[in-house]
């Protein structure tokens, strides 16, 4: 990862080699482990900064109430949904200017790959809770199995979820077992597919390719010069 | 023209009848059903609202969004960084630039840089003037709502000085997409700062206006005190944020408890206003308190504005790192944040859109039950919602 650094303040200082720890999240990690067990499978802890808790699907329901009642998170964030898929089109729906800048599309879509802890399916549903008193907030995730795209509602936790899980469930097609208003919020009734799902093709820009970024303009203190081969003005 | 004959008739009324049907969830057989909207004026866009009402009462009160819904979440995922700066600008398009901060922020977090200072002052400013300018207009709005005009029109001409001054900037009134990945795109013009001074005074002078003319009316404290109360621990749960959760007595403001790294808001001295009585009255009345105190966080951050250049050193293609982030900012209708995917690529792999009158109005159900008609509407213009927010 490229470190840049802006021109006044200098982040190469606060850059020190040993890795920071802490405690706050450790701890808050450390309950969620005593409370739920082995429910916690994965976790991700950026330091002063954010806490990622992967949670079996099982356990999604028992996590937030042991966040809403025991770790102060009672603010209720969002839930929605990941689709971890590369996407089938590829650099298809890049622009044209994208295409020649860097280069031809890849043949073969790049492998799947789970973001911060991980994961093994290809869809995940995450949702964060925020602690007003104390100033942090948790992100939880669960795996969903392909076959089986269903997970407990959180709504009895959390009355917010309720729209929260009805985006999500029509744009991913994930199920919320026992939610009261199991139908559409956006989409009409009858609509088919699930748009957020990374085979969706976005008709729009098949049809028609983004005229894309012509209009890309010289930095601050760079040269007017150099156009990069690309020199419209917008 | 010749008259449509029986057949076409008859065929547009099957149409018609169709299309009505498109929600069948909310047919009831109980009680009369009042569809408020999509088009009605008092909805502020194309919210549609559906009420079963008991007489005058309302048993039931579902919102019914989409009708704006433009898929910003998936247009994301095919735009670089910089074009979906453009897209997010028109999620709540009365106060546009702070829907650019929280975004910027989240892929500023990503590629570990930070704007000078000077950019992150000028940000700040900004993203006070679309606050004032945004809930300026509801102040005046609230008024036309509940059947005072005068509000809308004081509202209307002061709102005015703000937008003068975000266009002398950024060259935009509405979307001014203005800040870009590592500062900003341009300087300050000259003589903007005494200017800004000048319309912050105004805009002062319009809170005082309002708080006699609005807030201290007798008829608008009718209409509004004891209507609609939301519980604290309801408020949360439900994710409202934002001066409906201070209303509601939660102290809690973004601003002041977890401001994000590129915002100087800990080097502003301002209070963070709250109510206990969880009404109609006591959001509005914390909503124009902010105004009058982003007027003090402005005045704070023009005078100890610092010299030197409003754009770090970044590439000119942008790509960002592999990671997750989320930033979240006190935006004028509560906590806006952007959940921001990255691998590594120009554009992102996957952008969340946690809008605040997503949440602000999911509580619209609870909290209409059992009201009568006409606090409905009350109860919608206090909320406070814009429907490009609610959508997305």
């Amino acid at each position: 990862m490229r470190r840049l650094s802006s021109t006044d303040t200098a982040p190469e200082a606060e850059a020190t080699p040993e890795a920071p720890r802490d405690d706050l999240r450790e701890g808050l990690l450390a309950r969620l482990r005593e409370e739920l067990g082995d429910a916690v499978v994965d976790s991700h802890i950026r330091p002063g900064d954010d806490l990622w808790v992967r949670v079996t699907r099982e356990a999604w329901v028992d996590a937030a109430v042991v966040a809403k009642d025991k770790l102060h998170c009672t603010f209720f964030d969002f839930l929605s949904g990941l689709d971890w898929l590369p996407s089938p089109y590829g650099r298809d729906m890049d622009s044209q200017e994208d295409l020649l800048v860097h280069g031809a599309p890849e043949k073969e879509p790049a492998p799947m790959v789970s973001g911060y802890a991980g994961g093994d399916t290809r869809f995940q549903v995450f949702c964060r809770f925020y602690a007003p008193t104390k100033g942090y907030g948790i992100t939880f995730k669960a795996d969903l199995p392909d076959d089986d795209l269903s997970v407990r509602t959180l709504v009895p936790v959390f009355a917010g979820a309720n729209w929260h899980e009805r985006e999500c469930a029509e744009m991913f097609g994930f199920t919320f077992v026992g939610h009261p208003q199991p139908w559409h919020l956006y989409l009409p009734t009858g609509f088919e597919g699930f748009p957020l799902r990374k085979d969706f093709p976005l008709l729009a820009r098949r049809l028609k390719p983004w005229p894309g970024i012509v209009d890309v303009e010289p930095m601050p203190g760079e040269d007017e010069g150099d156009g990069d081969g690309e020199g419209g003005e917008g | 023209m010749t008259a449509p004959t029986e057949s076409q008739q008859l065929a547009y009324i099957a149409q018609q009848a169709a299309d009505s049907r498109v929600n069948l969830e909310f047919e009831t057989d109980e009680g009369m059903t009042l569809n408020i909207g999509p088009q009605h004026p008092a909805t502020h866009g194309t919210l549609r609202i559906v009420a079963k009402l008991d007489g005058e009462q309302v048993i039931s009160c579902e919102p019914s969004p989409g009708y704006m819904h433009r898929g910003y979440e998936k247009l994301a995922e095919v735009r670089t960084y910089t074009q979906v700066n453009t897209l997010v600008n028109r999620i709540d398009w009365l106060g546009s630039f702070a829907n650019e901060v929280p975004f910027i922020l989240a892929a500023e977090k990503l590629m570990e840089i930070e704007a000078p200072p000077r950019a992150q002052h000028i940000r700040a400013i900004l993203f006070e003037l679309s606050r004032i300018a945004n809930i300026a207009l509801f102040l005046g709005d609230l008024g036309a709502q509940l059947g005072g005009v005068t509000a809308v029109f004081y509202a209307f001409r002061d709102r005015e000085f703000v937008l003068n001054q975000i266009e002398s900037v950024t060259g935009g009134r509405f979307h001014p997409n203005f800040d870009r990945i590592g500062g900003l795109k341009d300087d300050l013009p000259k003589g903007w700062i005494a200017e800004t001074k000048a319309a912050m005074e105004k805009l002062r002078d319009f809170c005082d206006e309002l708080e006699t003319l609005l807030i201290g009316n007798e008829i608008f404290q009718l209409r509004t005190r004891g209507v609609g109360v939301i519980p604290p621990e309801v408020a949360l749960s439900y994710g409202l944020s934002g001066a409906n959760l201070r209303g509601s007595g939660v102290d809690w403001d973004l601003r002041r408890d977890a401001c994000p790294p590129g915002l100087p808001y800990d080097k502003i001295d301002w209070k963070v206003w709250t109510h206990p009585d969880c009404d109609s009255f006591s959001r509005s009345w914390v909503r124009l308190q902010e105004v009058r105190e982003s007027t003090f966080i402005v005045d704070q951050l023009l005078d100890s504005i610092p010299a030197g250049p409003v754009m770090a050193k970044v590439p000119r293609i942008i790509k960002v790192p592999e990671g997750e982030a989320y930033v979240e900012t006190e935006n004028p209708l509560g906590a806006m944040g952007y959940y921001v995917v990255s691998k590594g690529d120009l554009v992102p792999f996957r952008v969340k859109i946690r809008s605040a009158s997503f949440s602000n109005v999911s509580i619209v159900p609870w909290v209409c039950r059992g009201v009568y008609v006409p606090d409905v509407i009350t109860i919608l213009a206090s909320l406070y919602f814009i429907l490009g927010d609610i959508d997305r």
